[in-house]
């Protein structure tokens, strides 16, 4: 009898819980589908009373959303690629390789990681405006291209590799860098996966350099587009809503589809750490 | 048996795959530190050097108009009573946000770690979706919660508990607790993965002799599970507080820094004189001191850390 009101309690705090945590994105969906200013009566709706799709409909005509999409879409994506190469690269190389001057390189590397990006940002500004790239797509992706957390998390995954298999590969007249292509790189899938993942999101959620980095609207990315938006539409509530909708669809389908990877990710790294 | 042709031959072949491996390496590594150097490293410096100089719009337009001026940007940023106002809302966001997040995440962890819950991973999951949401949009989302008139919040807090509505970021008092709560519905998902990490790791027997011993569930939690987690709490309260220093898209987009700078953080201070006043000497010194502070707040953390692992 005890136990039973115990697990009644516990599963009642995690509804509450799930409830809580749901209400947010729920209101967000539902008021993207209320008619112009069904979202402001009082007392408030969690349901629309006569759904309509005009507001995305508007995000796509009047205010031409799909440019906004297929920059953030192209950013993310172009990040992930070469940072994934870039990465992988160099953390293989940091785990399995030997060469003059490895390890100090490698703990400057670790010591980097304590300096914030904000204290880059406005010599890199700087730079990129003499190198003509602000308010470019190569401009808002450089930061991302590589990172010493993405080197630190494949080199420790790679140090995982036997030796004797790359001396076997060795051995059979493979050079380095077919190992590294057709050897190292599939055994890194579950990484690549999760290192894919963290950088897909963290370009496509980020705002600080963005904002930054593109002065012309027509290259905003989406995090961007929707604060400009906020700016001059602040009292359409509904239509604000669709495209917060908009911006973190892409972000919650790729979460939900990958969600084993990503959180496996996170936990192998927090047992580590 | 040393010095037969066979060994030489063996040893010049072994020196020949060093050197080409090291080669490799070199051409492997390159990519990706040239970018981290002339993108992150070299970068560090100029902002040092930046941060000497009287760098603002003149500059912008022509760098002979650049001089050096030392310390001052420093000296004026310790005078600026807005840089303390911002110093102020900043740790307030860290040192009450901090804790308060890393207590849900903790909540969170044991309810979905029990062992008679089922559906873990749902939980898990829905628990986790905000962290993976664009900050920006569900910052605009939660601008309309937050509303005196129609906002969801008000509405529950005037309708169920009979409260005086509270226009929560209109109010000096009210904008910088509405940030923290949002922030902590935003992240709690992150450490609580982490926490559940570390609550595995946990070996069972622990709990077993704790209950040979007679302990009850209150006393295993205080005398194995928190001892036990003590790394990860450690790890955890680290990303929190250095996430939490550069507090900056929330105000930005649900407050611009107002109602009376009671939202500026040190980050969006920073943004305005660097990049809408183009005093970038300044803000570069901006962006130095929150370093200090951050690395300063990190060591001091480290350090109690390691006397409480101890």
């Amino acid at each position: 009898m005890r136990s039973a009101a115990k697990v009644t309690m516990l599963y009642g705090l995690l509804v509450s819980g799930v409830a809580l945590t749901m209400l947010p994105l729920w209101w967000m969906l539902a008021a993207s589908f209320m008619p112009t200013g069904e979202a402001t009566v009082y007392p408030p709706r969690l349901l629309p009373g006569a759904a309509t799709v005009g507001h995305y409909v508007d995000l796509f005509t009047r205010l031409s959303l799909a440019r906004h999409v297929f920059n953030s879409a192209l950013v993310a994506v172009l990040v992930t690629l070469i940072a994934l190469l870039l990465n992988s690269m160099a953390g293989y190389a940091f785990a399995k390789l030997r060469f003059a001057g490895r390890d100090q390189t490698f703990r400057i590397l670790l010591a980097a990681l304590v300096v914030p990006a904000q204290v880059t940002m406005l010599p890199l500004f700087l730079m990129l405006k003499e190198l003509g790239l602000v308010n470019t797509y190569l401009g808002v992706m450089i930061p991302g291209m590589a990172t010493v957390f993405g080197i630190f998390l494949i080199r420790q995954y790679a140090l995982s590799i036997p030796d004797s298999l790359l001396d076997a590969a060795r051995i059979d007249g493979a050079g380095e860098f077919r190992i590294y292509w057709s050897l190292v790189l599939p055994l890194c899938k579950p990484i690549l996966i999760t290192l894919a993942i963290f950088t897909f999101m963290g370009t496509w959620n980020d705002f600080m350099w963005p904002l930054i980095i593109l002065t012309d609207s027509d290259m905003y990315t989406l995090p961007v587009a929707l604060a400009n938006l906020l700016g001059e539409h602040v009292q359409d509530n509904e239509l604000m809503m669709a495209g917060s909708v908009l911006t973190v669809l892409p972000v919650i389908v790729v979460f939900l589809v990958l969600q084993r990877h990503y959180i496996e990710g996170l936990m192998a790294g927090g047992v580590k750490a | 048996m040393s010095g037969t042709p066979g060994d030489a031959r063996r040893q010049s072949a072994g020196i020949q795959a060093t050197q080409s491996q090291a080669t490799a390496a070199y051409w492997l590594i390159a990519p990706a530190l040239s970018v981290i150097v002339v993108f992150f490293l070299l970068p560090v410096l100029a902002a040092l050097a930046l941060s000497l100089t009287d760098f603002d719009i003149y500059a912008l337009g022509a760098f002979d108009n650049l001089r050096f001026v030392g310390l001052s940007n420093y000296v004026r940023l310790f005078r600026d009573p807005l840089f303390w106002v911002a110093l102020k809302n900043t740790s307030y966001f860290v040192l009450v946000g901090g804790p308060l997040s890393v207590g849900v995440s903790l909540g969170a962890a044991l309810l979905v770690s029990s062992r008679v819950v089922r559906l873990k991973g749902f939980f898990r999951a829905v628990f986790f979706l905000p962290v993976v949401t664009t900050l920006v949009a569900v910052a605009v989302v939660w601008r309309y919660l937050y509303h005196p008139r129609y906002g969801l919040l008000d509405y529950v807090l005037v309708g169920w508990f009979g409260i005086d509505p509270v226009d929560w970021l209109g109010d000096p008092q009210w904008a910088m607790p509405a940030i923290i709560l949002m922030a902590i519905w935003k992240n709690f998902g992150f450490n609580m993965i982490i926490f559940i990490a570390g609550l595995q790791s946990i070996p069972d027997t622990l709990y077993a002799a704790a209950r040979v011993d007679g302990a009850n569930a209150w006393k295993q939690f205080r005398y194995v599970t928190l001892p036990m987690l003590a790394p990860t709490f450690l790890l955890v309260a680290l990303i929190t507080m250095i996430g939490y220093f550069q507090l900056f898209a929330e105000p930005y987009v649900m407050t611009r820094g107002g109602p009376l700078n009671s939202t500026l953080s040190i980050v969006l201070f920073m943004y305005e004189q660097g990049f809408r006043w183009w005093n970038m000497g300044y803000a570069a010194a901006t962006a130095f001191v929150l370093f200090a502070i951050m690395l300063g707040a990190t060591l001091l953390q480290l350090g109690f850390g390691r006397g409480a692992l101890r």
